[in-house]
């Protein structure tokens, strides 16, 4: 009798409690979006008083080296010693999560990749830049203002800080022929089984739509960020035949750096300063190459939150970040083009500059930089029967399975 | 213990340092100031309220929103839609199975594991050497989470020391590393409770059962199974629940797997989703209440 009664009030209070939660959720329902975005009004600061004593920035790994990883690496400090403002920088490891992190109103700037910067801006996220406030911005490289990804309606909403692409790295012990091609970890990826590595990203799938763009014309993919349903379910099922070969996919850096180290990868998709990274610490010897299907890639912006405590400071690392000497600092190390056209005479390396093709902007073109897909194709065909990003991330969970 | 204690682990110390005149005047402070009783007694319904409840209540109607698929931002519009798929989804599902399978498998390795080394903490083994073989079990705890899994990773990698010792013998890294790390992780959760049951477990049962002329495997069955299998119920919710909820060890040594808090974790930060990702953690609530509920009728819940 008595488990009878404490069950009977046991279901009683669920049905309490689950009749608040449906109280409390049925608000009104409102329209939920209109069909052209508009930009939410931020103000633009007019002036740079003196700095606050500290910024909060995300960065990507590399972007804010204080002498941890290698003690010559160190623009950080000069920052502090000049500016007063006390860097507190947080690596963030996708753009997503860096989205996110900048969701929280916790800091002052971001290094927002152009898979990013677009959600931040219409999300009211991130301020407008005044460039005016920032003098090294005059000699930034000119095909990087005013870019689709980083303005909106001519107004800048950050600083172009560099750009690069998603390279082919390979350990050269175990594979000791060089690879100039995607296949390596697509088609041809079963000789390497168990050894083959992919980035842990939604984005990743334009990696697999590039090489189909390359070997499957009859797809007709023009932009692997442009793809319809179709489009996208081919690139969907070339990784999923790929993740037979996979060993483990990284999301972070570290993890990769790891993985080739330990002899856990062999074979994936990586960034210039993981390699350089992994030839640091002299474990194992690896080789990078731009394969001849093409690449995607990034092109960076500092941006500013709309709620930065440290304004003022945000707006100093932004003018120091791309000045001369630092932009080519932070280029040589991460292993990206930099944005300071004036830095490519800074370089250790004195043929950096032509390595990267940083000031080539018809080589800047070819790469297929990070950006969100939207329902509205953004290869600008004018058509609206893309994929959108939502959709990217279940297709990436399904792959994962 | 009396019905109603719940999950308590029974280490009450002999009252050493509180005199009774201490006490005394202890209870009288109390007994003059009836307010401060009453506040005092408030506190832990009033913790689990505001601090549990409240915010399980949050995330459950979060599940009903929906957001903008570009910028990420919530929107309050009331939907069924995230529910719905969750329920629905065949990769929810898969992902969902696989980790109540992953969850079961580490509760059940726990608890073969730990049934025989409580026995021997508990039964045979000499007060001195029982009092080290429990700060041993409880030390792993000490150490961060992050350093065990990783040196699992370690061990388990291609040039680690397992590769060394078996001549190349190893699971690698996947779903067989993923239920060994998570089992290592949460044994001391299993043997504490298993080892308190085997306290309460009567010697002279032990004596009577040989007295009778059951052998070894007759008494372990007949009479120490059926007295300790609360006490194993009891450490099986922590196992299970634990597992149910971890996306970190499956990160580091799960290899290309994942599991269901790694697709709510995806949902939340990687999609930006927060609803969806409220709406697939009520998966792994719904299984904890079922487990707990099973577990009820074992008694764990109100024998430990």
């Amino acid at each position: 009798m008595t488990t009878m009664l404490r069950r009977t009030s046991t279901v009683v209070s669920l049905l309490a409690a689950l009749s608040l939660v449906a109280a409390c959720a049925s608000s009104k329902s409102g329209n939920t979006s209109t069909s052209k975005r508009s930009v939410p009004k931020i103000a633009m600061a007019t002036a740079v008083g003196p700095g606050e004593g500290a910024l909060n920035i995300i960065v990507w790994a590399g972007y804010a080296e204080d002498g941890s990883n290698d003690k010559t690496v160190d623009w950080v400090h000069p920052f502090e010693q000049q500016t007063g403002c006390k860097v507190n920088a947080k690596i963030g490891n996708t753009s997503d999560e860096m989205v996110q992190l900048m969701k929280t109103g916790q800091y002052d700037g971001v290094s927002a990749s152009g898979d990013a910067t677009l959600r931040l801006v219409y999300g009211g996220d991130v301020a407008p830049v005044n460039t005016n406030l920032v003098p090294n911005y005059a000699t930034v490289s000119p095909f990087l203002k005013n870019g689709n990804w980083n303005s909106v309606n001519g107004q800048m909403y950050g600083i172009p800080h560099g750009w690069g692409a998603n390279l082919l790295m390979w350990d050269s012990k175990k594979i000791p022929t060089d690879l100039d091609s995607w296949g390596a970890v697509f088609d041809k990826s079963s000789a390497y089984k168990g050894k083959v590595t992919a980035y842990d990203s939604p984005i990743y799938i334009a990696d697999a739509a590039l090489y189909l763009m390359a070997t499957q014309p009859s797809l007709g993919i023009t932009d692997p960020y442009s793809l319809t349903p179709s489009q996208l379910d081919a690139a969907v099922a070339l990784l999923k035949q790929q993740k037979s070969n996979v060993g483990e996919y990284w999301s972070d850096y570290t993890k990769e750096v790891q993985a080739f180290e330990s002899g856990t990868s062999d074979v994936g998709t990586t960034w210039q300063v993981i390699a350089n990274l992994i030839t640091a610490d002299k474990k194992t010897t690896v080789k990078t190459a731009v394969p001849k299907e093409g690449v995607t890639g990034w092109s960076d912006t500092w941006m500013i939150s709309a709620h930065a405590q440290h304004p003022n400071c945000m707006y100093k690392w932004m003018n120091y970040i791309i000045s001369p000497t630092v932009n080519a600092q932070v280029a040589e190390w991460f292993g990206e083009a930099p944005a300071q056209t004036l830095a490519c005479q800074h370089t250790v390396d004195k043929s950096f500059c032509d390595t990267y093709h940083a000031l080539d902007s018809s080589y800047a073109g070819k790469i297929h930089y990070w950006t969100t897909p939207q329902t509205q194709c953004v290869n600008g065909n004018g058509k609206s029967d893309c994929t959108d990003y939502a959709t990217w991330v279940s297709k990436w969970q399904e792959v994962k399975g | 213990m009396a019905r109603g204690e719940g999950l308590s682990i029974d280490t009450r110390p002999a009252s050493a340092d509180s005199t009774p005149a201490r006490r005394g005047a202890v209870s009288a402070f109390f007994a003059r100031k009836r307010k401060t009783q009453v506040a005092l007694l408030l506190l832990p319904p009033a913790w689990i309220v505001v601090g549990y409840l409240a915010a399980l209540v949050v995330l459950l109607v979060s599940a009903f929103w929906t957001t903008d698929t570009f910028t990420g931002n919530v929107i309050h519009v009331y939907s069924w839609e995230n529910l719905r798929s969750v329920y629905t989804d065949h990769l929810f599902r898969t992902v969902t199975l696989r980790t109540i399978g992953v969850a079961l498998l580490v509760t059940l390795i726990d608890a073969l594991v730990a049934f025989p080394m409580a026995f021997y903490m508990s039964v045979i083994a000499r007060p001195a050497t029982r009092r080290m073989l429990v700060i041993a079990v409880l030390t792993p705890l000490w150490a961060s989470y992050l350093v065990k899994a990783y040196a699992w990773r370690s061990l388990l990698s291609p040039t680690g020391a397992l590769t060394y010792v078996t001549g190349g013998h190893t699971p690698g890294y996947g779903l067989t590393a993923t239920v060994i790390t998570l089992a290592y992780l949460w044994l001391p959760y299993m043997v504490i409770p298993v080892y308190a049951g085997f306290e309460r477990l009567p010697r002279a049962l032990l004596e009577a059962s040989a007295d009778l002329g059951a052998g070894a495997g007759r008494t372990i069955r007949s009479v120490i199974v059926p007295m300790v299998f609360p006490a194993i119920a009891a450490g099986s919710i922590f196992t299970f629940s634990l597992t149910l909820g971890d996306y970190i060890a499956v990160g580091i040594v799960g290899g290309k797997t994942q599991l269901l808090a790694n697709v709510i974790y995806g949902q939340l930060v990687t999609a930006n989703d927060q609803p969806l990702a409220a709406a697939l953690s009520t998966v792994p609530l719904l299984a904890i209440v079922l487990y707990l509920l099973a577990m009820r009728r074992t008694g764990a819940l109100e024998n430990v």
